[in-house]
C-alpha cells in the first residue's frame, strides 16, 4: 500500500476534474460523485492513520526521483491526523451542501473537491514550493467558493480576501526565492539538515527569508494585526463553505508547527524568530476575538470570532512548541475545528430559518424546531466555551497544564479562563435571544435529511472526543513525540544516502 | 548587473505596494501585477546570473544554468496569471453589483467621499 499516501490528494483531484467535465450532467449524478469522492477520501485517510499509527514515517517520491530532488509527499502521524480531520469536516460540509445550497451557483462540487485536494496536499507535502502550490489551489478554490451564491456582500468581502491573500502569495514567493538562493534547496527535510551548517555570511538573509515565511503562515492563521479580515469573510460565506473554512486557519498553524519543530529544531540560525513576540500577538488575537464576540451583531460574526479565539490559542502553543504543549495542541485542534465549523454551519442554518431577520442578533420570534436546533446549539456552545463535560474542557485543561513556561503561566491561564467566561456569557445571551422567546416559534423549515445529518455529525464530534479521549490523546502524544524527535522525519525523507554535494555559489 | 536588477526589483515592489494601498480596485490590480513581476524576477535571480552558462550540458562548458528557478518561475507566472484573471472578474462583478469600484465602501456615507474621486 505504498501509494496510499497519494490517494487523499488524488481522489478529490480526479473527482474535481470529472465533475468539471460533467457540469451539464444531472445534479443527482454530480452529487453522488462528490459524495463518493469524499467518502473514498475519508476511508483512505482512516487507512493512512492506521498505517501511520504504527510509527514509521512514510514518504512517497513522485516519479521515483531520489529525495532532495523531485516532488515529495511525506506522512507522519501529524499529517495523517490532519488529513483525517479534513475529511471528517468535509463530509458534513458536503452533506449540508447536498441539502440544496449546491445549486445556487455553477461548479460548486468541482470547487469543493479542489479545495479538499489543496488542503490534503498542504498537509502531506514535503517540499516548500509544493506547499505554495497547494496553498494556491486551496485559496483559488476558496475564492470561488466564497463568491458561490450571489450577493454584493459576498463579492465585496471576496475582493478584500483575494487581494489580501495575493499579497500573502507574493510574500511566500519572495521567501521561497530567498531560501532557494541561500540554501539551494526547498525540500523541507533537506533544509532541516542544512540549517545548522549555514555559513556566517548568509545568516542574516536566511533569517530574513524565514521571517517572511512565518509572516505568510501567520496571515493564513489570522493572527492579530492580520486578523481583521476573518470575521467579515467567514460570516458572509455560504453555510457549507463556511464550515469547510474552519480548517483553513489550521493550515497556517500546522505549517508553522512543521516549520518550527521539523525544520528549525534547535539550529542556532533560527533562534528567536518566534519567541519574544508571537505569544504576545497570540494573546492579542484572543483578546481581539473576545471583544469581537461581544460586539457581534450577527451569529455568523460571533462564530467567526470564535475561530479567531481558537486561532490565538493554537498559535500561543506553537510559539513555545514543547513536546507536551504540542500533544495538547494536537488534541485541541480536532475539537476546535469541528466545533467552530459546526457553529458556522448552524449560524447559516438559523439565518435561513429566521427569514428577514437573518442571523442578526435581535429579538424576534423563536427559531422553529427548537429541540433539534437548540440542542445542537447547546452542545456546540458548551464544547466551544470549554465547559465540562465536553471536549473543550478537557482540551483547555491539557493546554493549561502543559503549554506555557512558568513566567507565562499566569497570563496564559488568565487568557484561557477569561476568554472562556466571555464565550459562555455571549453564547448564553445569544441562546436566550434565539430560542427563549415567548412568542410562537417560527414554522419549521425542512432542511432535508442530509442537512440534519450534517449538523448532527458535527455536534456529535465533541461528545465523541470525550468518550474516546484516551486513545485520541495517546495518539496526539505519540504524534508530538514523533514530531519533536525530528530524526524519524529526516531519515524517512533523506534515507541513508550520503549528503548531496553542492557547489558553493557566489 | 546584480545591483541593477535588485534595485529594479525593489523599485517595482515599492510602486506595487503604493498602488495596492490605493482605494480603487483597478490600481490595486495593477499594483498586484507589478509585485508579481518583481517577485518573478527575484525567483529567477535566486538561480544566479550568468551569461556563459548553457542550459543543457555542453562539451567545454564550465558550469550549467540552474534549471530549477526557471521551473519555479514558470509555475509562479501561471498561478499569478490565473489569480489576476479571477481578481479582474470578481472586481467587475463587484462593480456591477454595487456601482462603485472602491474596496472599502462597506457602509460608506456618501458625504465623506474621497476628494480625488
Amino acid at each position: 500500500m505504498t501509494h496510499l499516501l497519494l490517494l487523499p490528494v488524488l481522489i478529490p483531484f480526479a473527482a474535481a476534474a470529472l465533475l468539471l467535465l460533467l457540469r451539464n450532467a444531472p445534479m443527482a449524478l454530480q452529487r453522488s460523485l462528490a459524495l463518493a469522492a469524499t467518502l473514498g477520501g475519508l476511508l483512505v485517510s482512516v487507512l493512512l492513520l492506521v498505517q501511520q499509527s504504527e510509527g514509521a514515517v512514510a514518504s512517497y517520491a513522485l516519479g521515483d526521483w531520489p529525495a532532495p530532488y523531485g516532488i515529495l509527499f511525506v506522512a507522519d502521524r501529524l499529517a495523517a491526523q490532519m488529513v483525517l480531520l479534513l475529511f471528517v469536516l468535509a463530509l458534513p460540509a458536503l452533506l449540508m451542501a447536498l441539502a440544496g445550497s449546491d445549486g445556487e451557483g455553477p461548479h460548486f462540487h468541482a470547487l469543493f473537491q479542489l479545495q479538499v485536494a489543496g488542503l490534503a496536499g498542504a498537509f502531506l507535502t514535503g517540499d516548500l514550493f509544493n506547499l505554495f502550490v497547494f496553498f494556491e489551489i486551496l485559496l483559488l478554490a476558496s475564492y470561488a467558493l466564497l463568491a458561490h451564491g450571489n450577493g454584493p456582500r459576498r463579492s465585496r468581502a471576496g475582493l478584500l480576501y483575494v487581494v489580501l491573500n495575493l499579497m500573502g502569495s507574493a510574500l511566500f514567493l519572495v521567501a521561497l526565492a530567498l531560501i532557494y538562493g541561500t540554501l539551494g534547496t526547498l525540500n523541507m527535510a533537506d533544509i532541516a539538515s542544512l540549517l545548522p551548517l549555514v555559513p556566517e555570511a548568509d545568516i542574516g538573509l536566511v533569517r530574513a527569508s524565514f521571517a517572511i515565511l512565518i509572516a505568510v503562515f501567520l496571515l493564513k492563521s489570522a493572527v492579530l494585526p492580520m486578523a481583521l479580515w476573518l470575521p467579515h469573510v467567514y460570516s458572509v460565506a455560504a453555510m457549507p463553505v463556511a464550515a469547510l473554512f474552519a480548517i483553513l486557519t489550521k493550515v497556517g498553524v500546522v505549517a508553522l508547527l512543521r516549520l518550527t519543530v521539523s525544520l528549525f529544531g534547535d539550529a542556532p540560525v533560527a533562534q528567536g524568530l518566534l519567541l519574544p513576540w508571537l505569544p504576545i500577538l497570540a494573546l492579542g488575537t484572543i483578546a481581539y476575538g473576545t471583544i469581537a464576540l461581544f460586539a457581534a451583531d450577527r451569529l455568523g460574526i460571533a462564530a467567526a470570532s470564535l475561530v479567531l479565539i481558537s486561532s490565538g490559542i493554537l498559535l500561543f502553543c506553537v510559539a513555545f512548541a514543547s513536546p507536551e504543549g504540542t500533544s495538547a495542541l494536537l488534541y485541541y485542534i480536532p475539537h476546535t475545528t469541528l466545533a467552530t465549523g459546526g457553529m458556522l454551519m448552524l449560524a447559516g442554518l438559523i439565518g435561513k430559518r429566521r427569514g428577514p431577520l437573518e442571523d442578526r442578533l435581535v429579538r424576534g420570534p423563536c427559531v422553529g424546531n427548537r429541540l433539534a436546533i437548540g440542542g445542537a446549539y447547546a452542545v456546540l456552545a458548551v464544547a466551544i466555551a470549554g465547559l465540562p463535560p465536553l471536549s473543550g474542557f478537557i482540551g483547555k485543561l491539557m493546554l493549561m497544564q502543559s503549554v506555557a513556561p512558568p513566567h507565562w503561566q499566569a497570563v496564559w491561564w488568565a487568557a484561557l479562563l477569561f476568554s472562556g467566561l466571555c464565550m459562555t456569557l455571549v453564547l448564553a445571551r445569544i441562546a436566550s435571544l434565539l430560542f427563549w422567546q415567548p412568542d410562537d416559534p417560527l414554522p419549521d423549515i425542512r432542511t432535508g435529511s442530509s442537512g440534519r445529518l450534517a449538523v448532527g455529525l458535527l455536534a456529535a464530534a465533541s461528545p465523541l472526543l470525550v468518550l474516546f479521549a484516551a486513545p485520541v490523546s495517546a495518539y496526539a502524544t505519540a504524534a508530538a513525540t514523533q514530531l519533536h524527535q525530528r530524526t524519524p522525519y529526516l531519515d524517512a525523507v533523506l534515507g541513508d544516502a550520503p549528503p548531496t554535494q553542492r557547489e558553493r555559489r557566489p | 548587473m546584480e545591483l541593477l536588477l535588485s534595485l529594479a526589483v525593489g523599485l517595482t515592489i515599492a510602486c506595487g505596494v503604493w498602488l495596492v494601498l490605493r482605494p480603487r480596485t483597478f490600481s490595486v490590480i495593477l499594483g498586484l501585477t507589478l509585485i508579481g513581476y518583481a517577485v518573478n524576477v527575484l525567483i529567477l535571480l535566486s538561480g544566479r546570473l550568468g551569461a556563459q552558462m548553457p542550459p543543457i550540458s555542453q562539451k567545454g562548458a564550465t558550469g550549467l544554468a540552474d534549471p530549477l528557478p526557471q521551473a519555479l518561475v514558470l509555475t509562479a507566472i501561471v498561478i499569478g496569471f490565473g489569480m489576476t484573471a479571477y481578481l479582474v472578474a470578481l472586481s467587475l462583478r463587484a462593480l456591477g453589483e454595487s456601482g462603485d469600484d472602491r474596496l472599502d465602501n462597506q457602509d460608506r456615507n456618501p458625504a465623506d467621499a474621497d476628494p480625488e474621486a
